[in-house]
């Protein structure tokens, strides 16, 4: 079933799909398996974008370490997300804010937008996965 | 319209699964139609049939096996958020398979709706 949209020359359709990533990186699993679900949509080719809001911020803040409780450090694959073509990053300005961080502090580079632009960047999406 | 819905949650512990399964009988008595409904993070406990809750209870498991088998719903688990969690073929309930995320792109895809149940 649900076959007929690839062919040999790449996607037949491309949608917009935005990842919405509220959790910070660690203490739960959704930072690391949103990044999972954001590199197989790329890797299929479909029109990838990514939101941090709220503690999700801190999934991009620099110079983290994980040598304390033993999980896997990922913020080395956000570097790498260039090479999967998945740039349009965007943060949300009110919770940086709120948390002391500015866009020096990240490790990628971002578009930091209001929350009104959040929505409209919503507004214009075919599939949202929030987590 | 076409859904697709997203499980993101186990069941019990949380109401995402009810809720997902409530929307999708709703939509399937509306008339609408679910092809497939993909489990994620630990939305992937939806697929052990050892689950045994009480008999007093509802069966999350068993209503998406029914479900499923009445209205020929394609059920996935997603491999790598199942393998690390212990879910294995030998696992699955009936109408359950095993596969990758790809099958959740193309989900988003093909629907008009890809609805996302979960925190």
């Amino acid at each position: 079933m649900m076959d007929d949209w690839e062919d040999e020359d790449g996607p037949e359709v491309v949608k917009k799909f935005l990842y919405l990533n509220r959790k910070a990186p660690y203490g739960t699993i959704y930072a690391l398996e949103s990044l999972e679900k954001v590199l197989v949509a790329a890797a299929f080719e479909q029109d990838v974008s990514m939101v941090f809001c709220d503690d999700g911020v801190f999934q991009i803040v620099k110079g983290q370490s994980t040598d304390g409780i033993g999980m896997k450090n990922f913020s080395p694959t956000f570097r790498a997300l260039e090479g999967y073509d998945v740039e349009k990053l965007y943060v949300e300005k009110e919770s940086l804010e709120a948390r002391g961080l500015s866009e020096d502090d990240l490790l990628v580079d971002v578009e930091v937008v209001t929350s009104a632009e959040i929505q409209d960047l919503i507004d214009d999406q075919d599939v949202v996965m929030s987590s | 319209m076409k859904f697709g819905i997203l499980v993101n949650e186990g069941p019990f512990n949380h109401q995402a699964s009810d809720s997902a399964l409530r929307f999708a009988m709703a939509a399937l008595e509306k008339g609408h139609e679910v092809p497939r409904v993909f489990f994620y993070n630990d939305g992937v406990y939806n697929a052990n049939k050892e689950s045994e809750p009480q008999s007093d209870d509802r069966n999350i498991v068993k209503l998406w096996s029914d479900l499923a088998k009445e209205n020929g719903i394609d059920l996935v688990v997603c491999i790598a958020a199942a393998l690390r969690r212990g879910i294995k073929d030998d696992a699955l309930p009936d109408g359950f398979r095993i596969s990758g995320l790809g099958q959740l792109v193309e989900s988003g895809i093909a629907n008009d709706r890809l609805v996302v149940f979960g925190d």
